[in-house]
């Protein structure tokens, strides 16, 4: 946790550097990375404390997206309303399909996460009164009181700084306590909790629903950032994404859906705003196909990095050890 | 809603099933075989559809050019398998779902890179037009075809998997791996071959159905869930329950599509009904296949004793 002194004070000064350079894009820039930070990050609890393969988050973060929205289009403004709600529906959420998909295991898991997602995205896509397939456009950011105008890009991302905070400090302690203990006795050696005597689904539910109620609190925020909304965020090319980050930044490490996060996006954004001389040279238009770059910088990193970046920070900090 | 339209919906969900069977037999068999799990099985359905809209435009015979692009994307299917997807067997599930998702990315822009976008397959005009099964039910011809090659493809794909050598093999391997490895099985040209044949598969539905759906980038990405639904539904690794699944899933998805929003209709008003409608009828494969989890965890037809 003290290693995290120095990065927090680099999150802290960057839009202060970035607003002295006119910069202000890239402050709502990192303020979209962090969001995405935080969704990654709880979807770490479950996929590498817990060892559960959910490839449905998006269905939470997704939901708590609309929940926020909605509130917004409604007239309910208030922030203090809208991300608990968004918390609260995403949580009842992960509770109903976390209690029909721990029943599986394995492949089965994986599956059933990903057919709930659907049945989510489909769900949305049919609410004709919020826009459908189109999407939400909001008004305004919602609102947090204190003299605290969210519309500014400044503040809105030291907000989203805190929250991010104050879910990884959560995850820390959260994995440092009881519970966190059996929730990664659970994924070393089911059976041997079992004979324990714990209740292992009881504990894995748990875990879901915190991790999918975070997600949820990621979505709000996410719908908020963009003032924007559309189903997109339930797709499962989505939950797909959070996955990435993920594995990216490193399974079961506290700072995997941090680093994964700003990896990802970080990349995406280079190839596509960056032009490469030679490489523009070669192939004019080779930035309308980021993805194949960013495709190619995955699978050299499944191959070779196994255990994620922050595997591979570790491995070199043990070697000078 | 007469019994023509019925039988007619039926025969669409018919034709709809045999199709997602072809590409869930080539999933179901990788899956349960080698434990893999192959997100870019859609891509995999792409190139057979792009592959197709190729050649038929150089042969201008829609047969010559199907023909042609079934072997040319199994063949893309092996160097996949060689090259890339060989070392991820022994990882664990979650280096498989990003390694073949980022396959999916890549393949996607080189699809792009070389066809653009979108591709044009447009249906052999000979069977363009309607045919009169019984009177009164005029069904599209281009859609009796592709039931017929469904079913052909199906009893291809029986007759190898339970009555040659390399079916005996495939079999042994999907219900025990260990103990096939241990037989002295060869696993390594078995599990090429497999995949080629998965990616032949997919290359037969993609091109069937080309001149319905649209030929375009990311037209993998949906039906690959639906086909995972399907073999999930089945049991993994399960040839019967693929088809017993697809069968399932694609007349359930096509009835569900044609009647829900007539059949709330009656029951509700009809604003309800038209927003209910399709929204229910778009869940209801996922649902069928949540309950069937639910009370068989591990597919209706598993595998693995």
């Amino acid at each position: 946790m003290k290693r995290s002194l120095p990065l927090l004070a680099l999150a802290l000064a960057f839009p202060l550097a970035m607003q002295a350079l006119d910069q202000l894009f890239y402050v709502s820039f990192a303020s979209r990375v962090l969001i995405y930070a935080i969704a990654a990050t709880s979807l770490n609890l479950v996929l590498g404390y817990g060892g559960m393969i959910s490839f449905g988050h998006a269905a939470f973060v997704g939901t708590g997206a609309y929940v926020g929205s909605i509130l917004v289009a409604e007239g309910v403004t208030s922030a203090w309303i809208g991300w608990p709600a968004a918390l609260a529906v995403s949580a009842a959420l992960a509770a109903i399909i976390g209690a029909v998909s721990l029943r599986t295991r394995g492949v089965y898991f994986i599956m059933i996460t990903l057919a709930f997602a659907q049945m989510m995205f489909y769900l949305v896509n049919s609410m004709k009164a919020y826009g459908g397939d189109e999407g939400l456009t909001l008004p305004q950011r919602a609102e947090l009181g204190f003299g605290l105008d969210l519309g500014n890009e400044m503040v809105f991302y030291y907000v989203v700084l805190a929250i991010l905070a104050l879910t990884l400090y959560g995850l820390h302690r959260l994995i440092q306590s009881r519970f966190g203990r059996v929730v990664v006795a659970i994924r070393e050696n089911e059976a041997r909790v079992e004979a324990i005597g714990l209740p292992v689904y009881r504990y894995q539910l748990a875990c879901f629903v915190i991790a999918g109620a975070v997600g949820g609190l990621a979505g709000a925020l996410l719908a908020s950032h963009g003032k924007y909304v559309n189903p997109n965020v339930l797709h499962w090319l989505q939950s797909g994404t959070l996955m990435i980050m993920v594995i990216l930044g490193g399974v079961g490490h506290l700072w995997g859906g941090v680093i994964g996060a700003v990896a990802l996006l970080s990349l995406e954004h280079l190839i596509s705003d960056y032009p490469i001389p030679w490489l523009a040279q070669l192939a004019p238009n080779y930035q309308q196909h980021a993805n194949l770059g960013v495709g190619i910088v995955l699978l050299a990193i499944v191959l070779f990095a196994p255990q994620g970046i922050a595997g591979l920070l570790g491995r070199r900090r043990r070697a000078r050890a | 809603m007469s019994w023509i339209l019925i039988l007619e919906q039926s025969l669409n969900g018919l034709q709809f099933g045999l199709m997602l069977f072809l590409l869930a037999a080539g999933l179901t068999l990788v899956f349960g075989i080698m434990d893999m799990i192959n997100l870019a099985h859609g891509s995999l359905y792409m190139l057979g559809a792009f592959l197709a809209s190729t050649f038929v435009q150089l042969t201008g015979s829609f047969v010559a050019g199907v023909l042609l692009a079934v072997p040319a994307t199994a063949a893309l299917g092996m160097l996949l398998e060689v090259s890339v997807l060989r070392t991820l067997y022994a990882r664990d599930h979650l280096s498989q779902v990003l390694a073949t998702f980022a396959l999916i990315l890549i393949i996607n822009e080189l699809v792009r890179l070389v066809w653009g976008s979108d591709a044009s397959l447009p249906m052999p005009a000979a069977l363009s037009g309607p045919v009169e099964l019984v009177p009164g039910l005029r069904y599209s011809a281009y859609r009796l075809v592709i039931i017929g090659v469904g079913l052909l493809v199906a009893f291809l794909l029986f007759v190898l998997v339970t009555k040659t050598k390399v079916g005996m093999l495939v079999r042994a391997g999907a219900s025990n791996r260990e103990m096939a490895l241990a037989m002295g099985v060869n696993i390594k040209g078995l599990f090429t071959a497999v995949f080629g044949i998965g990616a032949a598969l997919c290359a037969v539905a993609g091109s069937m159905l080309a001149p319905l759906f649209a030929v375009q980038v990311g037209m993998g990405e949906n039906i690959l869930i639906v086909a995972f639904v399907v073999i999930v539904i089945g049991g993994i690794g399960s040839i019967r329950g693929a088809l017993v699944g697809a069968l399932l899933v694609g007349v359930v998805d096509t009835i569900g599509r044609a009647f829900l929003p007539v059949l709330l209709g009656t029951f509700f008003q009809p604003r309800v009904a038209s927003a209910a409608g399709p929204a229910i009828a778009s869940v209801m494969i996922y649902l069928i296949m949540a309950v069937v989890l639910y009370f068989r965890p591990k597919g209706l037809f598993p595998a693995r004793g």
